[in-house]
């Protein structure tokens, strides 16, 4: 129920102002996802998907520097 | 896939359950609220991978396991009325009522249609101007905002002959009412990350606070739910508690504000009864003055319905985490996925649907 999928944006349709829409790719899938709460996204960027809606946008950032972390971090401390 | 992948990584995931291994010094009972964590942790073998310090229990975050036998009940009672499609999500179609489920009523004629989104409900409502579409809205704070948005869309379009049935419900009222009772034996909470991908993650300091105990903010993918306990584990070994983000790639403190004004503007909180647990205060959404038109329940004139004799099921044990579903008498043998007793074998994200699919397999790391 709570499944929410991150996806790449592949185009953004701003043309209805009460409605802005994204299409979104899930591998192999693409979908017409709301981008109603997320002013600022661009193509390109990825976004957490839930039911039709863009939840919010993955910080491409702190994902890199968390994965990085885990990667060189020591097994013994 | 991109933000997936990377998070199943095999290496990793073993990298920190032995991390968690030399943290642990004595035993913690550690609550994963959501289903869908539950799910992975069965997926992915996770228990296994763990010290046997460490317990897993499994919380009542299953939107579809708790909604109420009279909410499934009203929804096959409007899906019965001639020239409705009655819309849902997949998930909520096999769900028992008292009577029949909709899957049965779909079976016998009904009009009853799954959707991706809510906004689906709202396309098939105007494209449908002779018949009325009822969206039957489960799920926590992650869907509600959709569905708020569906109303709302609605609303701006004119659609009268547009209405939902509202069954949303919130997690923090839930963790409240779980730590209230005297015999809980949880000592650190897993939160829903998608959860406060929206609400952020203010509502649950003071729960934290006032009950003394870790509240880690965690993904979904085995790498996420390990750094969870990782963390939970940390705050417990040093005597701390409070909160921690461990999914900030999607949570920002502040959470989804749009998202949360829009929830503010077109839904009330309400007491709500969870199916297995019983009513828990403010815990559930209905719609706000504004677009009390909109609501199925007052269009219908839907009348207060019984409450369910559950039998045998103890789906409230295993939504509150005092039994594992594998202790249920009827696990497996009387209730399966395809002839469920209850919610919790229902639903994907059911604790006892979970135990059954994964039985004992790590097959589904990378
Ligand atoms: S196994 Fe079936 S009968 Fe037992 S608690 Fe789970 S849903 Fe209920």
């Amino acid at each position: 129920m709570c499944l929410a999928v991150p996806g790449k944006i592949v185009s953004i349709d701003r043309s209805n102002p009460d409605s802005p829409m994204a299409s979104v790719q899930f591998g192999a899938t693409t979908r017409d996802i709301s981008i109603q709460w997320l002013a600022d996204v661009k193509v390109g960027e990825y976004i957490l998907a839930h039911v039709g809606t863009a939840l919010s946008k993955v910080d491409e950032e702190d994902a890199m520097f968390t994965l990085n972390a885990l990667r060189e971090m020591g097994e013994i401390e | 896939m991109k933000h997936i992948d990377e998070y199943r990584d095999r290496e990793l995931v073993e990298k920190l359950a032995r991390k968690i291994g030399k943290e642990v010094t004595r035993n913690w009972n550690i609550m994963e609220v959501c289903g869908g964590q539950t799910h992975a942790i069965m997926k992915y073998n996770l228990l296994q991978l763990l010290p046997p310090e460490i317990s897993l229990i499994h919380g009542p975050g299953c939107p579809v396991c708790v909604t109420p036998i009279e909410m499934i009940d009203h929804a096959i009672a409007l899906a019965r009325l001639d020239r409705v499609i009655l819309t849902s999500f997949g998930d909520m179609l096999r769900v028992p009522g008292s009577i029949s489920d909709l899957l049965t009523e779909k079976a016998r004629g009904g009009d009853i249609r799954m959707v991706y989104s809510p906004l689906d409900a709202v396309e098939l409502a105007a494209s449908n101007s002779e018949y009325e579409v009822i969206f039957f809205a489960v799920g926590f704070e992650t869907t509600a905002p959709a569905v708020a948005l569906a109303i709302q869309q609605a609303k701006k379009r004119n659609l009268n002959n547009f209405s939902v049935l509202v069954s949303h419900v919130l997690v923090p009222p839930a963790i409240e009412a779980l730590l209230s009772s005297a015999d809980h034996r949880i000592d650190a909470f897993l939160a829903a990350g998608h959860v406060c991908a929206i609400m952020g993650t203010h509502e649950y300091l003071p729960i934290a606070e006032k009950h003394r105990l870790p509240i880690v903010i965690t993904g979904f993918e085995p790498v996420d739910i390990l750094m969870g306990i990782f963390h939970a584990i940390e705050m417990l070994e040093q005597g701390r508690f409070g909160i921690k983000n461990s999914y900030s790639r999607i949570v920002k403190p502040e959470g989804n504000q749009k998202a949360q004004d829009l929830l503010k503007e077109v839904f009330v909180e309400e007491e709500r009864e969870w199916r297995g647990i019983g009513p828990i205060p403010l815990s559930g959404y209905i719609l706000s003055d504004g677009y009390s038109n909109f609501d199925a329940v007052k269009r219908y004139k839907l009348k207060k319905g019984i409450a369910a004799d559950y039998g045998s099921c103890m789906a409230g044990l295993v939504l509150t985490g005092r039994k594992r579903p594998s202790e249920c008498i009827n696990f497996g043998t009387t209730c399966i996925p395809e002839r469920p007793m209850g919610a919790p074998m229902v639903s994907s994200e059911g604790a006892c649907a979970a135990y059954y699919k994964y039985h004992r397999s790590s097959a589904n790391l990378q």
